[in-house]
């Protein structure tokens, strides 16, 4: 890491060698996850495009599927989510004035609002193997396979509500791009969690202060990016369609 | 082709054939022009500058807005003119013309199902008259195919689960290659074939010596009936808890959900699979699916039989080809003059 | 890579970036720029002789109209790998992942790239998905074409689809490390005077692949990965038997893909343009023009990607609008090949290697975009789409274009990289041999398939033979004509002429430090004052920072 100092000398520790000061560091640091966001948002975009395509082709599939979804687990989860953005924000102000204890108390808020999030995801997996809407065999032996609900019967929730013209197959259509979605969006989640244990330990060790905290804000970046992504998804998979109830 | 010379371009045998290749030969005049301008202008100046002495340095020209200008507008000018050209032709194309005999096309690993109106059926070959508009309504039983005819200058994706049609009308008697031109596993380079084009008076010989099969109307009469489908729809067609179905094909048709579209081929095809997708208005989604209950061929054959239905209940015999053109097989005119 | 360590010094105890260290741990672990260009060097290497192999066997199964020399589920195989590797694993990454490595950092007056450590990371991931589909090539291969189309790739190809894709999968990631690097290097690390516009053009070609790395590689990905799912889910996404609509996905395939070749020959571009004004002394012609036709052909790129679904069934005004935009984006590289032309206007030409690919590249190019015109033009296309006239169209492009240019940037910076000249005189006659062989190859492809020979046929009808033998013949040239320098160029590393610092007499930054360059390129961050393509007498190109012969300090 500090190799090849030998021409600046009076550098910071964090230096790499081969930039010339901190500030052209922090430029190329913080770029660089913008580029990458860029290439995120061209990742989520192509499903975010095959969502769009087949929604239009299959309103009433795809609402009764969004119907079935838990809306209370979704929006706490998103109520989650916009907390866990305030207390990075938070964090990396605490690291831009340097107050390393409040720097590790948001970080350590953020982690545990990011695992809250993840376990409610898996509540609602959960849910959707039991109720069998795991898409296809991906589950090896619980291949989909949901109990409809038949016309006119009692609302259950557990039992798949057919609005009319929908079909059990377009059903299965949204749960593919629901779980490739919602999916991707957790992986994202995970790493999340992961850098900001990181970031965790080396604050812990005293790394972060006003000269260098790059890290904490470029993986703030990060967070906060993987947060409106939810901030899509949830209006579109889970309310999006849910007025054709009564139709 | 049979004067020894190695040809370049391939035998011209519709009425599309020809535009194409003045396209063609237009694209490759300015190829050519634009090959040999900059080859010779590079070679040219590689001689003439060539270096003459090991460090010469020679003035710096730093560009000019003018040359730019004209070697961007120009190309541009050009690209237009091909842009035009091309999208003309196509356009034009892009319709299937009214009064065209309707040929069924299914392809499937690796073969090429034809059936004509008139019920004949063929296996990788194709027979059609010369002078007369034919539409290929084309569809596939597995993955993507493609049919292919380069002396025709056509071809057009082959889709599961979807109809698409492409038109020609043959200008020159002789035996034509049809290809399979969508990659489409082992045997793809087996799944070629050959158009037929014949003389009239020969096409209609060849169809009365085929002993006629049951043509696809017929057939899908006979399935209207078997599928029950005529306890809903009516005997001919003519309705009852579901909508009617005479002179449907082409028609509008609104939804309770309030949309409506033209009836075509994808439509039929997907009320039969898919009745409750769209709900014709005033009527209520009790029909079944029919999915996996009929094949692509069954199908093309049940839609062909509602598009027979177009003149109130008439019939499903469709007015066979034969009969109606006889006259203008009998003139000797053989001349390629469409008819109409 | 263990061959350097046998290297004899450079003069005498001079440090570089090649003997700076030795050990395969020293290379594997590196994080010098160069190192990973050369890591790179060695295993694209690797892979276009595994391509060129699967080429050498479709054109000796063509050389008959029968197919009798491979059965037709060998000859799918073969031609499906030799696109995915030859595509995904030697055109993508050739020029960015080696010339780019190496010289971005040194053009621009850097001593690395900005993030070397993801820069290593990227070979890595390149090497992994490399490994991951050769093994899928050995355990039973993949037929669907490189193109993967559905439903034949998701329902019923019996073969290695999901392993493949996996592995194109995780190459995709080297590809957008490498471009986000380059972007951000380009924004942050350029030398003290180093402006936009005195960037060497080949800078702006690579930022401008950079950025369809970034953006249309993640799209690649995501499509791979839905395909995948569909393959083992069969839910139906691309299914019609399930309601799905198999022309999605030919258009996000193609919102990828067709921008790839421009990732492809963009680069190509640049070190063209690199070539003629250095070969010609003669600042290029038009300078902001050729700057900004990359960036043009970047973003139109992305616009373009319908005109591979002319006959797909697509929408007739669909149609014309792609093919009207598929025209316009020929305009920049248009403007491109005439300002080459003009950059040679009273300059004084050199005939070396280097100028002869580049000479031979503009003429194939030219034909190679020309050719593309027909298939942008809609009835014309519906006539050509997957013929043989494609296959020729596209081979102008990638090996006429992006391989000559590959070639001959790595004979122009050769010296450079391992401080060795090539042996000139094989340098000129192989390049007059590619030359050759590559016309008589793919020339009678464009008659073959305006005659409507398909592409993909293992078997055609015997009227079709005399352009295959024509191309087969013209293929055993080309053969040649690549492995000669793959034998001489190998040989001059060891015992090649010693390359000066500026052996070329060039005012680039690259050829103002020593070659091979020392681990941190220069001695000292160099001041540029210059633009591109400036020159000056050879006493003037001054090597930056003083190189001694005993004992330059470098890093450990």
């Amino acid at each position: 890491m500090a190799e090849g100092l030998a021409e600046h000398e009076a550098s910071h520790p964090a230096l790499q060698h081969h930039f010339e000061n901190l500030e052209q560091q922090r430029e190329a640091g913080t770029l660089g996850m913008w580029v990458f966001l860029v290439t995120e948002i061209m990742f989520f975009g192509g499903m975010f495009f095959a969502y769009t395509l087949y929604r239009t082709k299959e309103p009433a599939s795809f609402a009764s599927a969004s119907n079935h979804l838990d809306l209370t687990l979704g929006a706490i989860n998103t109520v989650v989510l916009i907390l866990s953005s305030l207390t990075m924000a938070l964090a990396v102000y605490s690291a831009q004035i340097g107050k390393r204890i409040n720097l590790m108390v948001c970080l350590t808020l953020t982690i545990v609002l990011g695992m809250t999030f993840l376990g409610i995801k898996a509540v609602e997996y959960r849910a959707k193997y039991d109720d069998h809407l795991i898409p296809g065999k991906l589950i090896p032996g619980r291949p989909f396979g949901p109990e409809v609900a038949q016309h006119g019967e009692p609302y259950d929730k557990h039992k798949l509500h057919l609005l009319p013209g929908a079909e059990v197959k377009k059903v299965e259509m949204f749960y593919w791009i629901y779980f490739a979605m919602t999916g991707m969006h957790a992986v994202h989640m995970i790493i999340g969690v992961g850098l900001l244990s990181v970031l965790l330990f080396f604050s812990w060790r005293g790394r972060y202060g006003p000269e260098y905290h790059n890290p904490v804000e470029i993986s703030g970046l990060y967070w906060h990016f993987v947060d409106i992504i939810w901030i899509f998804l949830f209006p579109l998979l889970y309310l999006l369609g849910r007025h054709l109830e009564h139709l | 082709m049979q004067t020894g010379w190695i040809p370049l371009i391939p035998e011209s045998a519709s009425t599309v054939s020809g535009k194409v290749d003045a396209l063609y030969f237009y694209l490759s005049g300015v190829t050519v022009f634009f090959t040999l301008l900059i080859s010779g202008v590079l070679i040219f100046f590689v001689i003439k500058y060539r270096r003459r002495s090991p460090f010469e340095i020679p003035r710096p020209i730093a560009g000019s807005h003018k040359l730019e200008m004209l070697w961007s507008v120009i190309p541009f000018l050009i690209a237009m003119s091909m842009f035009a050209w091309g999208a003309q032709i196509y356009f034009e194309n892009s319709r299937s013309p009214k009064n065209a005999n309707e040929i069924y096309v299914v392809g499937k690993q690796w073969m090429w199902k034809i059936q004509h109106s008139t019920g004949q059926r063929e296996i990788n070959e194709l027979h059609v008259p010369v002078g007369r508009k034919i539409k290929l309504i084309m569809t596939s039983e597995d993955t993507i195919h493609d049919f292919f005819v380069p002396a025709f200058r056509i071809k057009a994706d082959v889709l599961p689960g979807k109809y698409t049609n492409q038109w020609f009308e043959a200008t020159k008697p002789g035996t034509y290659h049809l290809f399979c031109a969508e990659y489409c596993g082992m045997n793809h380079s087996g799944m070629i074939g050959s158009i037929v084009v014949m003389q009239p008076a020969e096409f209609d010989n060849w169809l009365s010596g085929n002993a006629s099969q049951q043509s696809p109307a017929v057939a899908g009469q006979q399935l209207f009936q078997s599928l029950g489908c005529v306890s809903c729809h009516g005997a001919n067609g003519e309705g009852g808890r579901g909508p009617g179905l005479a002179n449907l094909f082409g028609r509008k048709v609104s939804f309770t959900n309030g949309e409506s579209l033209t009836a075509d081929e994808a439509y039929i095809r997907e009320s039969i699979e898919n009745p409750s997708a769209k709900v014709v208005s005033g009527f209520s989604p009790i029909m079944p699916t029919f999915q996996g209950q009929v094949t692509p061929e069954q199908l093309i054959q049940i839609i062909s039989y509602i598009k027979s239905l177009q003149v109130t209940g008439a019939p499903a015999t469709i007015a066979p080809a034969t009969a109606a053109q006889s006259p203008t097989a009998a003139s000797p005119a053989a001349s390629a003059t469409p008819a109409k | 890579m263990k061959p350097f360590e046998s290297f004899e010094l450079p003069s005498a105890s001079r440090v570089n970036y090649l003997n700076a260290d030795y050990g395969l741990k020293s290379w594997l672990l590196t994080r010098d720029h160069k190192r990973i260009a050369i890591l790179y060097l060695g295993s694209i290497s690797a892979f276009f002789f595994i391509g060129g192999l699967y080429a050498m066997f479709i054109r000796l199964e063509l050389l008959t109209p029968q197919g009798d020399l491979l059965a037709s589920t060998t000859y799918n195989k073969v031609f499906t790998q030799h696109g995915i590797i030859m595509i995904f694993f030697f055109l993508i990454p050739s020029i960015p992942a080696t010339l780019g490595n190496f010289l971005v950092p040194l053009m621009i007056g850097a001593k690395d790239l900005a993030f070397p450590r993801i820069n290593l990371l990227s070979w890595y991931i390149y090497l992994l998905g490399g490994i991951v589909t050769i093994w899928a090539l050995l355990a039973g291969g993949i037929d669907t074409g490189w193109t993967f189309y559905a439903p034949y790739s998701t329902t019923f190809s019996n073969s290695y689809v999901v392993a493949t894709g996996a592995g194109i999968f995780i190459t995709g990631f080297s590809s957008i490390l490498t471009g986000l690097n380059f972007i951000v290097t380009v924004h942050t690390m350029r030398a003290p005077g180093m402006t936009w516009f005195r960037l060497p053009l080949f800078i702006w070609s690579l930022y401008a692949t950079s950025l369809i790395m970034i953006l249309g590689t993640p799209v690649i990905a995501i499509t791979i990965l839905l395909l995948a799912f569909e393959r083992l889910s069969h839910v139906g996404i691309f299914d019609p038997a399930n309601g799905g609509d198999p022309v999605l996905f030919q258009h996000l395939f193609w919102f990828y893909s067709h921008p790839a070749v421009y990732i492809m020959v963009l680069p190509g571009m640049g070190v063209i343009s690199e070539i003629i004004a250095n070969f010609s002394r003669k600042n290029i012609f038009g300078y902001k023009f050729v700057a900004f036709s990359s960036m043009a052909i970047a973003v139109f790129g992305f616009l373009v990607w319908g005109h591979h679904l002319f006959v797909a069934s697509q929408s007739v005004y669909a149609g014309m609008i792609f093919s009207f935009l598929s025209f316009a984006v020929a305009i920049p590289s248009a403007i491109k090949v005439f300002n080459w032309a003009a950059t040679l206007y009273k300059g004084s030409i050199s005939f070396d290697t280097p100028m002869l690919y580049a000479l031979g590249f503009i003429g194939l190019f030219t034909i190679g975009g020309m050719t593309g015109l027909f298939l942008a033009s809609l009835a014309v296309d519906v006539h050509l789409s997957d013929t043989y006239f494609v296959v020729a169209h596209f081979h102008y492009i990638m090996v006429g274009g992006t391989l000559l240019a590959y070639l001959g940037g790595l004979h122009y910076w050769w010296p450079k990289i391992f401080g060795r000249m090539y042996p000139e005189g094989w340098g000129r006659f192989s390049a007059l041999v590619v030359f050759v062989g590559f016309n008589l190859t793919f020339l009678p492809q464009f008659i073959a398939g305006y005659l409507g020979m398909p592409r993909r046929y293992h078997a055609y009808p015997p009227e079709f033979q005399v352009f295959n033998v024509l191309s087969t013949a013209g293929a055993s040239i080309l053969g040649v004509g690549l492995v000669v320098p793959f034998i001489y160029l190998l040989w001059s590393m060891r015992y090649g002429k010693r390359a000066e610092p500026n052996p070329w007499h060039l005012p680039g930054l690259e050829w103002r430090t020593a070659s091979p360059p020392p681990t941190e390129n220069f001695l000292e961050t160099p001041q540029v004052t210059w633009a591109a393509y400036e020159f000056a007498p050879p006493e003037e190109l001054q090597v930056i920072g003083k190189f001694k012969d005993e004992g330059v300090k470098t890093s450990g």
